[in-house]
């Protein structure tokens, strides 16, 4: 068997070839198409490590199955920078205050993390309330515990970005 | 013998400051990016995949296994079982050093446990072996499991932990009782808790030939487990290279050789290509450790004045039925509070589990957590406020022993800490507190208190002739930051910022820099990277010194100081020169310096040294309801010099969340008819989500400690865990008067 999909991935548009409709979004990303940013913490839908945009919106990759996504734009950590590979890179600003707030340890989460609160910022409903985004967070767990300084971060992001909206409105 | 003062011991120099910044991670950009490579990440040409099949009863034999039907499945390459593993170079049933534990890796078909391994299916893709593990379609001759105090088997264990003394008494415990005006008896029993690393135990083997393996996977002592490996495969250690640039969290899960890796390496070896192997979330409870259960008992006799006059610690500690790691629970109570007489004991209990092993703060957490809720209770009893009396019992020199403290700032803590939180004005008394939506409020303490191991380490620093430095050591970073505070602590003996400083770590062909626990890796790879940059200087000086063409010629190493990547006379600070001019002028391309973990050892005898720390919460209870949520916790902490606070603070938070974890959350749910575990998973196994923690607060005590080691450091890894399990249950008892007795706390304990 194999199917072929028409999949953009992180902007670029890409034909991929499935030989086993089992494969999920997770394990395409990682083991055939080299992108191992997202990763597998439970391969159940109970952590949030293989968080990944699909069309806009935060999915657990790990939970989706590849075939159903023919069409699909998908949104990875590794095409969320700007151009200039390391060093030289536009860090997307959740990025960036992921690491000025330590926002992780260990980084095992943090790809899951980031990709979630990027979804989180594009839905909108989270406000300034620390409460609210912690609830809204929770989906993504993180056992080193660096709870504190995600939700500082992604409120960092939330009031970056409110504030670039009000520039551009005056 | 109490020391009625130690010997005379010349402090450690005062060493001179450019860390201490709070510098954000070096590895940040990579951990952001997607760009930190982890185990499983890793896919050389050619790869195979690997997955064990494991056992659903948790005592008795493998009677059939369909490996017929595994092969036929599409992709399968090969079914290793009992019948066909190919033969290891040690037996598994015999330990292997300290950390060896006695591990499952087919050698026969009998079951020990719930997920042990009973063949490994070798396949072209992922799903494929997964598929194949499936299709075996195990049959068992199952044996009753025996899961708890009535059915598992007693014993008196030689040793508690990783061998410490199973008994150990202090003074004279039947007249500390008969001295008592009263008796405060605690009951507290503490599950089985997984570690449950994010990051699922992971390798990628490669063997080039038969002798030469290269191992991808997260390892937290690489340079033992390197020997280690080389031992069961037979072959000469440096034929074995580990590599672990990054470990998604181990928490003392990822020292210690398991099963289902040795399996996957014998099968690279066996099929000739790489083989890549990850646990799924299920599988890690089991053959990889945990946090053993524990039922403890805690006796205090009081005296009329709230003064404890005997603490009797006893424990019963659950491990395998193979394999001894009892969680060192009692003694917790051996260095905390002031006491004439201690008896910490403990009883060993086996179960048809896998091994207990490690995990953060082993032994001082559940410890911790019984004592501090035996303290508040006595407290209770005494009619005085839980600091009060922790005053009242504090610990001038180290009970027991009466060994001075190196340093202990503890006062400080519990003061800056209370004053934070706003302790003061607290009602004795429980439920006398609500907040506007009539939730019970209540306010409970603990101390916090954690050892300070060392552990041998060596380090190599090279200046290199453009003035810039390598530093290298087989450390590990799991999270801690490492990689940032042990750079900085070499930039710091080198006289360069951190940027100049290339920091290679991770990987077990560098000097040993031992192991990546007891909260000790930052002091014991911190000194040996320091004495590696005061080596390097000191030949840099060396040749600066014997050049009568240089600034410095007849300085002597004695006589320069390293700043900014220049050696600067010390008696004429105006006569300088970089490090890159002395080099060139020599014709050195480097110099390179070498140095281990050393400290005093007459230092560490005559002192007692421990990082100290208060921990308050604040929680709410639903009156109707029981759900208890914790509101605030505010950590004062006092652990040395603190090399990065930024870094130290993280470590804070994450210890007081695994301390909330153990008192509202973790517990794994065995089955009693099967031995099973029922939560084996993330959902039903439950560990703090974001919405759970909705304040924490860490307080960097200032500490100056002369004689822990000659940097001044503790460690900051596992303290945070202690002290809050216990504070946090105080302060349910306080929001609800009911006193608990065991963990996690259940809402149908509150109701
Ligand atoms: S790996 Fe997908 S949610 Fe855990
Ligand atoms: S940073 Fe380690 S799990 Fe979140």
């Amino acid at each position: 068997m194999s199917l072929s999909l028409r999949l953009d991935i992180n902007g670029e548009p890409r034909i991929v070839e499935i030989d086993d409709p089992r494969i999920t979004l997770l394990d395409l990303l990682r083991e055939r198409l080299a992108l191992t940013g997202a990763k597998k913490g439970c391969d159940r839908g109970q952590c949030g490590a293989c968080t990944v945009l699909v069309d806009g919106r935060r999915i657990n990759s790990c939970l989706t199955l590849a075939v159903s996504l023919d069409g699909a734009e998908i949104t990875t950590i590794e095409g969320l920078a700007g151009d200039g590979g390391v060093g030289g890179e536009r860090l997307h600003p959740v990025q960036a205050a992921f690491i000025r707030h330590d926002g992780f340890q260990c980084g095992f989460c943090t790809p899951g993390q980031i990709m979630s609160a990027v979804g989180l910022l594009a839905e909108g409903h989270a406000g300034a309330d620390p409460e609210r985004v912690r609830e809204l967070m929770s989906g993504n767990l993180c056992r080193c515990g660096a709870y504190r300084g995600i939700t500082e971060a992604v409120l960092d992001a939330i009031a970056a970005e409110a504030g670039a909206a009000r520039e551009d409105a005056a | 013998m109490p020391l009625d003062s130690p010997a005379p011991i010349a402090p450690y120099p005062r060493h001179g400051s450019n860390s201490g910044q709070p510098l954000t991670r070096r590895d940040g950009e990579l951990k952001v990016t997607g760009r930190a490579t982890y185990a499983a990440d890793n896919h050389p040409a050619d790869l195979l995949y690997a997955v064990t099949a494991v056992s659903s009863i948790a005592r008795g034999r493998v009677t059939a296994l369909d490996v017929a039907a595994a092969k036929a499945h599409p992709g399968v390459v090969e079914v290793f079982t009992p019948a066909n593993r190919p033969p290891l170079a040690h037996d598994p049933d015999v330990k292997l050093g300290m950390f060896g534990f006695r591990i499952e890796v087919l050698q026969d078909d009998g079951v020990r446990y719930v997920n042990q391994p009973i063949a490994l299916v070798v396949a072209e893709t992922l799903e494929a072996a997964v598929e194949g593990a499936a299709l075996l379609n195990q049959q068992y001759e199952a044996q009753p499991a025996r899961t708890g105090l009535d059915d598992g088997e007693r014993y008196a264990p030689a040793a508690v932990g990783v061998g410490a003394p199973a008994h150990t008494a202090y003074g004279d415990l039947d007249a500390g009782f008969a001295a008592a005006d009263q008796i405060v008896e605690t009951d507290i029993t503490t599950p089985a808790q997984f570690h449950n690393a994010m990051e699922p135990h992971s390798v990628v083997a490669q063997w080039d030939g038969d002798d030469h393996l290269t191992l991808d996977m997260g390892n937290q002592a690489l340079v033992m487990s390197r020997d280690a490996y080389a031992v069961y495969f037979g072959i000469p250690a440096q034929n074995v290279l580990i590599r672990s640039p990054f470990l998604g969290g181990g928490f003392g899960s990822k020292a210690i050789l398991n099963g289902p890796q040795i399996l996957a390496i014998l099968a690279a070896r066996q099929l000739k290509r790489p083989v890549k192997l990850a646990l799924s979330r299920a599988q890690m409870y089991g053959p990889v450790g945990h946090r053993g259960r524990t039922w403890q008992r805690l006796r205090l006799g009081l005296d009329g004045e709230g003064r404890i006059t005997a603490l009797h610690h006893q424990s019963t500690a659950a491990t395998s039925s193979f394999e001894d790691f009892l969680e060192p629970a009692a003694s917790a109570s051996l260095h905390a509070y002031a006491s004439p007489a201690i008896l910490a004991e403990t009883q060993g209990l086996r179960l048809d589990t896998g091994t207990p092993g490690p995990m953060r703060a082993p032994g001082e957490a559940s410890g911790s957590a019984a004592l501090e809720v035996a303290i508040d209770a006595a407290a209770d009893a005494c009619g005085m406020d839980p600091l009060e009396f922790r005053l009242l019992n504090y610990a001038e020199t180290e009970p027991g022993t009466g060994r001075p403290y190196s340093s202990k700032a503890l006062r400080e803590c519990y003061s800056e800490g209370a004053k934070r939180f706003g302790w003061a004005g607290r009602p004795l008394q429980p439920r006398q507190m609500r907040d506007e939506n009539g939730m019970l409020v209540g306010w409970g303490m603990g101390t916090a208190l954690f050892p300070c191991p060392h552990f041998p380490a060596e380090a190599r620093a090279t200046l290199r002739a453009d003035g810039t430095a390598l530093v290298e050591t087989a450390g590990v970073d799991m999270g801690q930051g490492a990689w940032t505070a042990l750079a900085q602590i070499a930039a710091e003996a080198l006289g360069l910022d951190p940027e100049q400083v290339e920091f290679r770590s991770g990987v077990s062909d560098l000097p040993d820099a031992g192991v990546a626990g007891g909260s000790g890796h930052t002091a014991s790879a911190g000194l040996a990277l320091h004495n590696a940059g005061e080596d390097a200087i000191a030949r840099l000086a060396e040749l600066a010194g014997a050049d009568p063409a240089s600034p410095l010629f007849g300085a002597g190493n004695i006589g320069v100081v390293a700043r900014a990547g220049r050696l600067h006379r010390r008696d004429d600070e105006g006569r300088s020169e970089s490090y890159a001019d002395i080099l060139a002028r020599t014709g050195k391309s480097m110099v390179v310096g070498t140095g281990r973990m050393a400290r005093d050892d007459a230092a560490a005898q005559a002192w007692a040294m421990y990082s100290n720390g208060a921990v308050f919460a604040e929680v709410k209870v639903d009156p109707d309801l029981g759900v208890v949520r914790v509101t605030r916790l505010v950590g004062a902490f006092a652990a040395g010099r603190i090399i990065n606070p930024r870094l130290v603070r993280s470590q804070y938070y994450g210890g007081m969340i695994w301390g909330l974890s153990f008192a509202l959350h973790e517990a794994a749910q065995t089955d009693r008819r099967t031995g099973r575990i029922m939560n084996a998973d993330l959902s039903e196994y439950r560990v703090p989500v974001n919405a759970d923690v909705p304040s924490v607060e860490a307080i960097l005590v200032p500490e100056e400690d002369r004689y822990v080691n000659p940097l001044g450091i503790k460690g900051v890894g596992e303290i945070g865990v202690t002290g809050t399990v216990g504070a946090i249950a105080n302060a349910v008892r306080h929001a609800t008067g009911v006193r608990v007795s065991r963990f996690p706390i259940r809402i149908e304990d509150l109701l």
